[in-house]
């Protein structure tokens, strides 16, 4: 599925009034990214049909499964949809197996099997048991497989992993990764983690206040200074880079992107492999000639784009590396020292990547 | 011993068809009463629940006139060829579903009200209709409840007076129930057989309501 899916909504409560207008690519995960209460929830629910507002309008595929307008309104179970709760909604009544079973039975396209689902996930070990019996995690993950059984064209993520404590996070999202990269389902994913905005999505639409505040790209989202994403300590930029090979001997892997090559501490994967690596905006540093005799290993040259204010004394500048976004943080008076304005070209020394699980 | 047996026959009878018949009218009311937002809620909420508060004589006295030959409910009867109700075993059926109602709708009112919005929002998103929904989510997520209604609408029945005895009236197999025979024999002196009676009902009463609260002993 390539073409886009565009919704519109809007909903008034006391107090709060969402009015969205969205377009999200027909593939890979979108997330739908903002403060809690902004209204990220209410937009995941109007696209269900959990919630309805006036002259909403919703194209998933090129169906139209709304349009206020024309007095069209698809009830929830008859959109083609998925849906994973903030916190995993088993039916306690039931096993896992008929738990798994429930939309299968019901959604009548063939599409993902139950083998498939159950083995994406790491859950035949535990189809008999009854929910209650379930870690947070394995309940999670036992309803992201039930929402994918319903073969669903578009696949809704409430904060799945909100519920779940820090290790069971870690436990989640591997399998989050594997639904990305397996299943050509667009997934449209709620969050107000930057962390797992990073680490999973390739689109973000800003949410702030009821209003999208910005939509595009994940790594240009997180790279503009014009948006909340990048400032601070925590401001970073995403990298996708694909595994060139290894230096065994110390202890690197070797990726390539069209900015240049990144050193990264070794990653036993096969070359070819595309990795997200994401590298902090104070990790980064500028310098006008290229260094020959240092310790960093990661230094590629870059053009500044903007630069911004960022706190007493503090600059955000944003880099492009050949195209690649890139964020460095440094000082007024390194700046006014070195001379770096719009326009300049510098070599960024990158102090330290990581890659992100 | 003779009559008594019939009088404990007919009450079970009665409590039998009264719950059956309740666990029907009283799902789709508990329903309609748990998830609607409408302004009727309260007025049909309190209407149900009258029985409550009311004095047994002062329902039995409006479905006696209502019911009677002059009343419209005994015009659609007599016009339907089905006589008039007060004091047959029908009258006292229609008589015990509305005074027993509360005892049934209150529970299952509570049930699926516990049962929350998400698990039926869940299975609208696995494709399930709205009646599937009810029947393959809400009816066995509701089923402690629907367990303390059926007990409790059967325990009441059984233990109705006041309303009976104005509709029924005391006819020997036909509308006379334990509790008037336990009054017919309190008022002609026959202790013994009051004892009887009245034993069994309290025995009744009592293990009723202990399995009721050791089927739900972890009710919060």
């Amino acid at each position: 599925m390539t073409s886009p899916i565009i919704a519109r909504f809007r909903l008034a409560y006391p107090g709060f009034e969402l009015d969205v207008d969205m377009q999200i690519p027909g593939q890979g995960v979108t997330a739908l990214f903002g403060q809690s209460g902004s209204g990220k929830t209410t937009a995941l629910r109007c696209m269900a049909g959990l919630e309805r507002g006036s002259r909403g309008y919703l194209e998933v595929d090129g169906e139209i499964w709304q349009d206020d307008n024309k007095g069209i309104f698809l009830p929830t179970h008859k959109r083609r949809l998925g849906y994973v709760f903030q916190e995993s909604s088993l039916f306690p009544h039931l096993d896992i197996r008929r738990n798994l079973e429930y939309g299968r039975k019901r959604a009548q396209e063939a599409g993902v099997s139950l083998d498939q689902a159950v083995a994406l996930l790491g859950i035949r070990h535990i189809m008999s048991r009854m929910p209650d019996r379930l870690s947070g995690g394995e309940r999670q993950r036992v309803a992201i497989a039930r929402a994918l059984l319903v073969s669903p064209r578009l696949l809704l993520m409430d904060e799945p992993m909100a519920s779940l404590d820090l290790g069971m996070k870690g436990e989640i999202m591997p399998y989050l990764e594997k639904l990305r990269d397996e299943l050509g389902i667009p997934v449209v994913y709620v969050s107000h983690s930057p962390d797992e905005v990073a680490t999973l999505a390739d689109h973000m639409v800003l949410i702030e206040a009821g209003k999208v505040r910005a939509s595009g790209p994940l790594f240009e989202l997180m790279t503009r200074l014009d948006l909340p994403l990048a400032h601070g300590d925590s401001a970073e930029a995403v990298i996708l880079a694909n595994v060139a090979g290894h230096e065994i001997e110390h202890h690197l892997t070797v990726a390539v992107f069209a900015g240049g090559s990144l050193m990264l501490p070794y990653q036993d994967c096969e070359a070819g492999k595309t990795v997200r690596i994401r590298i902090l905006a104070r990790d980064v540093s500028l310098v006008l000639d290229q260094p020959e005799r240092t310790s960093i290993l990661n230094i590629l040259p870059a053009r500044v784009e903007a630069i911004l204010e960022d706190g007493p004394g503090q600059l955000m500048v944003r880099l492009s590396m050949n195209g690649v976004p890139l964020l460095s943080r440094i000082t007024v008076k390194s700046a006014k020292t070195l001379g770096i304005f719009h326009g300049s070209e510098v070599y960024a020394q990158i102090k330290s990547v990581a890659l992100l699980k | 011993m003779q009559p008594d047996l019939g009088a404990v026959r007919l009450t079970l009878e009665l409590a039998t068809v009264v719950t059956v018949l309740l666990l029907f009218i009283g799902t789709p009311i508990a329903w309609w009463l748990a998830r609607t937002r409408s302004r009727l809620k309260s007025f049909i909420g309190a209407m149900v629940a009258l029985p409550l508060v009311l004095p047994p004589t002062v329902l039995g006295f409006y479905l006696l006139l209502l019911m009677g030959p002059n009343g419209p409910i005994g015009n659609i009867t007599q016009s339907l060829g089905l006589g008039i109700l007060p004091f047959t075993f029908s009258g006292l059926v229609v008589a015990s579903t509305l005074y027993s109602m509360p005892f049934v709708v209150q529970p299952l009112q509570n049930a699926f009200e516990a049962i929350g919005e998400r698990p039926l929002e869940v299975a609208a998103t696995l494709r399930a209709p709205p009646l599937d929904t009810f029947f393959s989510v809400a009816l066995p997520l509701a089923k402690p409840g629907f367990i303390t209604a059926a007990i409790l609408g059967f325990a009441h029945t059984v233990g109705e007076f006041g309303v009976v005895l104005m509709i029924g009236g005391n006819i020997p197999d036909r509308t006379r129930v334990v509790s008037v025979e336990i009054y017919n024999h309190v008022e002609a002196l026959e202790y013994a057989q009051a004892h009887w009676l009245a034993g069994g009902m309290l025995a009744f009463s009592f293990l009723v309501l202990f399995a009721l609260y050791s089927f739900n002993p972890n009710r919060k």
